[in-house]
């Protein structure tokens, strides 16, 4: 298994109540893995805590990068919200700690 | 127009921004245009209220740090400046902007002024409501309202001459598409070239988010001189295709991680990153390194502009107050999540009336939730109750539950901390474009 910290690099950004953690592989060849492997239902899993919303998923493979986009993530939205971290920043590093399997014929 | 690039670079990300390092790019960077993007949503809201009590204010708290800070040079250069730093009152902002010149003995230039924003009159009318909430906009409960200006004033300000253009709320990229379509002569409805020059723009408005800021993680992203971070600019082609960098022996880097993180932040659909002047598509951006810090960003197209502006409405929503107090050593956790316990059934039996409340251990499971942070205890935690009152006097009694955990709550909490504060949430609403009208006035020293 490899963690997504060390196959791909990730930021948030918030508007609102929503927000966005752009996931991008450091090397392009990784890309379809993280395709493959970091869908849309499983962010929608790993947030659960965090996000009440919907997942969307953009994919952007000349970047080798997925775009996902997350309602209900900022308590109410980032002028509201209870939360220590209103905007969202940390959220990257949550996604960063999914694992996905190696890849079987590269190496 | 002109075939040359056009340099244009960034000098602040937001109202607390560094200022050095737009010092560095006004003296370093060979600008034609530096940008001060330094309005975040709720800052208009606030610059309002201080506007009400007193008519002099409600622009930039920190515009004559920054303006005594680059003027001089700014002047003897001839970069010209574009900044939404008049906030809730660009014409005062323009005063002071006027008086710090003639302090430091510097004239001979002209200040735009770009106003027609503000349109609380408008949504306060009638017929708005909140896209948020569904409540309906009255006098009563909209503490501002400032619509989302595009390139087009900014653009007429610039060609008519101006030297440093004052706004207040316009959309972050249309500061830099203006100056850019100025100097290559673009049409407004050239939506490929408006859709270029807002991925340029897009790029450099976090200003230190591009060139390694918000992106250091040791060990798998490591950055230099982050303490020197310098700021970004933009060499722009007359064909709308962009090389990002920075000055020379500045801190930081410009590479094409950074350029993709930035490329992404605060987008949705990439195909649709709609603004006022353009409905962007940035779904075939490539990114090329050039090396040296320079990182070519191209392949941008757009659409037509949406015929509606979108509205920023900042509301009273009550207060938040707030305890924090901290356990270390064995037991720490446990001690943490007592302490919790027992402030919320606190509340309760003195009825405190709340409408959310949260019990977060920062350390453990306060930014992710409790399935996130699961392994090893912490040598130390620190409890942080937040809850959502209708009036300060409840958020004070929150606030102060957690401060007499010192004497009645668990074994060593150390480090109490109380506030509370009321909330101005910003909230959204669309109005027809043909509703909001711009209007540029001018001074010249």
């Amino acid at each position: 298994m490899s963690l997504l910290r060390e196959i791909a690099h990730a930021r948030t950004g918030d508007k609102g109540d929503t927000c966005n953690i752009s996931l991008i592989a450091f090397d392009a060849r990784d890309y379809p893995r993280l395709r493959a492997h970091v869908s849309p239902e499983r962010v929608k899993a790993l947030f659960a805590g965090v996000a009440n919303g919907d997942v969307t998923r953009y994919e952007l493979p000349q970047l080798g990068a997925l775009n996902f986009v997350i309602t209900g993530a900022l308590g109410g939205g980032v002028t509201r919200s209870l939360a220590l971290d209103a905007h969202g920043k940390s959220l990257s590093a949550l996604l960063l700690t999914t694992e996905i399997p190696d890849e079987t014929n590269r190496r | 127009m002109s075939t040359r690039p056009f340099r244009i670079g960034c000098g602040a990300g937001y109202s607390g921004d560094r200022i050095e390092p737009a010092i560095e790019l006004v003296e370093r960077g060979e600008l034609d245009v530096i940008v001060f993007e330094c309005l975040a949503e709720r800052t208009i809201a606030i610059a309002q209220q201080a506007r009400a009590a007193d008519p002099s204010t409600g622009y930039d708290a920190r515009l004559d740090e920054r303006i005594e800070a680059v003027l001089p040079e700014a002047r003897r250069r001839r970069v010209r400046i574009v900044t939404n730093m008049g906030a809730a009152n660009p014409p005062a902002a323009a005063a002071r902007v006027r008086d710090i010149a003639r302090r430091l003995g510097i004239g001979g230039f002209t200040i735009a002024v770009v106003t027609g924003d503000d349109v609380r009159s408008l949504v306060t009318s009638g017929g708005f409501s909140a896209g948020e909430t569904g409540e309906a906009l009255t006098e009563d409960n909209v503490v501002s309202a400032n619509a989302y200006l595009g390139a087009e004033g900014i653009r007429e300000a610039l060609v008519n001459g101006a030297d440093i253009v004052i706004t207040g709320r316009a959309a972050d990229p249309s500061l830099f598409l203006a100056p850019i379509a100025v100097h290559h002569g673009w049409r407004m409805d050239d939506w490929t070239m408006a859709g270029r020059g807002t991925l340029v723009g897009h790029m450099l408005e976090c200003a230190g988010q591009v060139t390694g800021g918000y992106f250091a993680d040791p060990g798998v992203k490591d950055v230099a001189d982050l303490a020197r971070l310098g700021f970004p600019l933009a060499e722009v082609d007359g064909d709308g295709s962009a090389v990002i960098t920075k000055v020379a022996g500045s801190g930081g880097q410009v590479t094409p991680a950074t350029c993709k993180e930035q490329l992404l932040y605060e987008i949705h659909d990439p195909a649709a990153y709609v603004t006022p002047d353009v409905t962007a598509d940035f779904s075939g951006v490539s990114i090329t390194d050039l090396g040296g810090d320079r990182v070519r960003v191209q392949g941008a197209d757009g659409r037509a502009r949406p015929t509606t502006l979108k509205v920023s409405v900042g509301q009273f929503d009550g207060w938040i107050g707030e305890g924090q107090i901290s356990y270390a050593g064995a037991g720490a956790v446990a001690r943490g999540r007592l302490a919790g316990a027992i402030v919320t059934e606190r509340l309760r039996l003195t009825r405190v009336p709340l409408t959310e409340l949260r019990c977060d251990l920062i350390g453990v499971d306060a930014l992710h939730g409790p399935d996130a942070g699961r392994g090893a205890d912490p040598y130390e935690v620190r409890l942080r109750v937040t809850a959502r009152t209708g009036s300060a006097s409840d958020g004070w009694r929150v606030a102060r539950e957690v401060e007499s955990l010192y004497t009645n709550g668990p074994a060593g909490g150390g480090g109490a901390f109380s506030s509370v504060r009321q909330v101005l949430a910003m909230r959204s609403t669309l109005v027809p474009r043909d509703r909001v009208s711009w209007r540029v006035d001018y001074e010249t020293l």
